[in-house]
């Protein structure tokens, strides 16, 4: 430290004339930068409050020049998009099914809204990748087993009414078989063991017993008599390695004992206004796309 | 200029200097906060809202307890994404009778504000017991054990005097008729008319399908009811609010 630049700064500039235990202060203005930035900090923030809603009166806030509401905001930035969009929305209401795929712009746009829409709305029971979640009984959609039909009429029909909702809905009737006792635990086994023997599993040649006949009797009116399912009544294929619940022998037991309902609300549970006809053509798009789409002949 | 140099008083006095700064910090809050309690726009009424019925206040403690509010927000913003994601932004009514409020800012998981009939109450109670047989990709943790963890309604008169006692407008009767009506709600075969008429839109179910009233019970039921109050088929809000 040398003491000559103290000396002339003091005499530069003046003191404010405080003294602490001999220590005084120099009077320096602040920095010009410093208080113009602060003024206009002042000046910006009076004009906000002109601008935007701010001062709260007796009956109201001040609603500000430029009538900023959020809630106005977003009401007018969905009808921005519902109007970019009502052309093709349109379009796609209007196009045969089947003709989708083969649009190449009306196909982009079905695939993609039909994307963002089974993430929304199916992907909860279904899986984000639409694979399903068997312990639950939510059928995979990437496979070409359809429990209700794979072409895209067929998909489009099950959205629209999903399935044991209401009357409306599709409905098939997997019985409780041995909740209300129409047959013994014992004629279940042996139906359990013809079922994994159609199915080519391997199975309880011993349990097996009446389970030919029983089935004929009982289950081959919906799942006909060679196993392999009946789509107009939801009777699921029995003679493949695709299984709603399980193919093991004590998840059969459960599903003859107990029989099956598994729901599925129309438009996965969405407000019809949400998921319009549009919406449910593009959705019924992206599934019959996913993997297991049947051409409809 | 004469005024400006008597800050010096100020600053080389402390009493002064904090009664003056109480003074200015009191002016700014009463400004901030004192017109909320007044205002006809920040008080917004809707039709359709209405305490919690015992059991789903249950429910809401229950999930308070848990932390669902961790990873959950029950706040759907006025954003064109959310809207279309979530459903109807939500309004300030909806969580007006909310002690704590569940708005939340960490969303790890979706956003609850109107979760209720979204799924069946089936969904609800595998999800709750095991996220991940529904939804593969999840990291939420498993709440199997509320099945087995019974309530008996014991506390919540209580609870509702309490909410009572912040403002929630539970009546006379309705503090009376806790317990019975925390009952009721589980049993479609009971008499639940009553129970209907002090919380209209209360859905009746048995929600785990398993025999008693379970932790599950209430949980399910305070969740089917969340965002499902307004009827926003006949409720249209004001933009100015």
């Amino acid at each position: 430290m040398s003491k000559q630049p103290i000396k002339k700064k003091k005499d530069e500039v003046e003191t404010t004339g405080h003294s602490w235990d001999g220590i005084e202060e120099y009077n320096n203005p602040m920095p010009r930068w410093w208080l113009w930035t602060f003024y206009a900090c002042v000046i910006w923030g009076l004009a906000y409050t002109v601008a935007y809603p701010a001062w709260p009166l007796v009956n109201g806030a001040t609603a500000g020049l430029l009538g900023k509401s959020t809630r106005a905001d977003v009401a007018a930035e969905i009808t921005r998009f519902e109007e970019a969009n009502a052309d093709i929305q349109q379009k796609l209401v209007d196009a045969e099914l089947t003709e989708i795929s083969a649009d190449p712009e009306l196909n982009s746009y079905a695939q993609n809204a039909g994307a963002a829409v089974f993430r929304t709305w199916c992907a909860q029971c279904h899986g984000a990748g639409a694979q399903g979640a068997q312990a639950a009984g939510y059928p995979s959609l990437l496979d070409d087993s359809w429990l209700w039909g794979g072409t895209i009429e067929e998909i489009h029909t099950t959205i629209s009414y999903g399935i044991r909702y209401d009357d409306d809905s599709r409905f098939g009737d997997m019985l409780a078989f041995g909740r209300d006792e129409l047959l013994s635990d014992e004629e279940i086994n042996q139906v359990v063991a013809y079922v994994q023997k159609i199915s080519s599993q391997e199975f309880d040649e011993a349990a097996l017993g009446d389970g030919e006949t029983l089935y004929m009797d009982n289950c081959a009116s919906c799942h006909m008599e060679d196993g392999t399912g009946e789509i107009t009544l939801g009777a699921p294929n029995l003679t493949d390695a695709i299984w709603l619940y399980g193919g093991d022998a004590d998840t059969l037991f459960e599903t003859i004992w107990g029989g099956r309902a598994g729901v599925m609300p129309p438009r996965g549970g969405a407000p019809a206004a949400v998921v319009d006809e549009a919406m449910i053509r593009a959705v019924a798009t992206y599934v019959h796309s996913l993997g297991g789409g049947v051409a409809t002949e | 200029m004469a005024l400006i140099d008597k800050h010096k008083i100020i600053e080389t006095n402390a009493s002064i200097l904090f009664a003056l700064s109480f003074l200015v910090v009191t002016i700014g809050g009463i400004v901030e906060i004192a017109p909320l309690f007044y205002l006809e726009n920040t008080i917004e009424d809707v039709e359709g809202v209405r305490p919690y019925s015992p059991l789903e206040l249950e429910g809401r403690n229950i999930y308070i307890r848990e932390g669902c509010y961790v990873c959950h927000s029950q706040m759907i913003r006025p954003m064109r994404d959310e809207v279309e994601r979530y459903g109807h932004y939500s309004l300030a009514a909806e969580s007006q009778y909310d002690h704590p409020f569940q708005w939340g800012s960490k969303r790890t998981g979706p956003d609850l504000a109107r979760v209720g009939g979204r799924y069946s109450d089936d969904w609800q109670v595998d999800h709750l017991k095991d996220p991940q047989s529904v939804v593969p990709e999840s990291v939420m943790p498993k709440y199997g054990f509320l099945l087995n963890k019974m309530v008996d309604g014991k506390y919540i008169q209580d609870v509702m005097k309490t909410n009572r006692m912040v403002g929630v407008p539970y009546t006379d009767e309705m503090i009376e008729n806790a317990f019975s009506d925390f009952n009721v709600q589980i049993d479609p075969d009971g008499d639940y008319e009553e129970m209907l008429e002090r919380y209209p839109g209360a859905q009746v179910r048995n929600f785990d399908g398993e025999p008693g009233i379970s932790e599950m019970d209430a949980l399910v039921a305070y969740l089917q009811m969340l965002g499902t109050l307004v009827d926003f088929s006949t409720f249209t809000p004001v933009a100015s609010r």
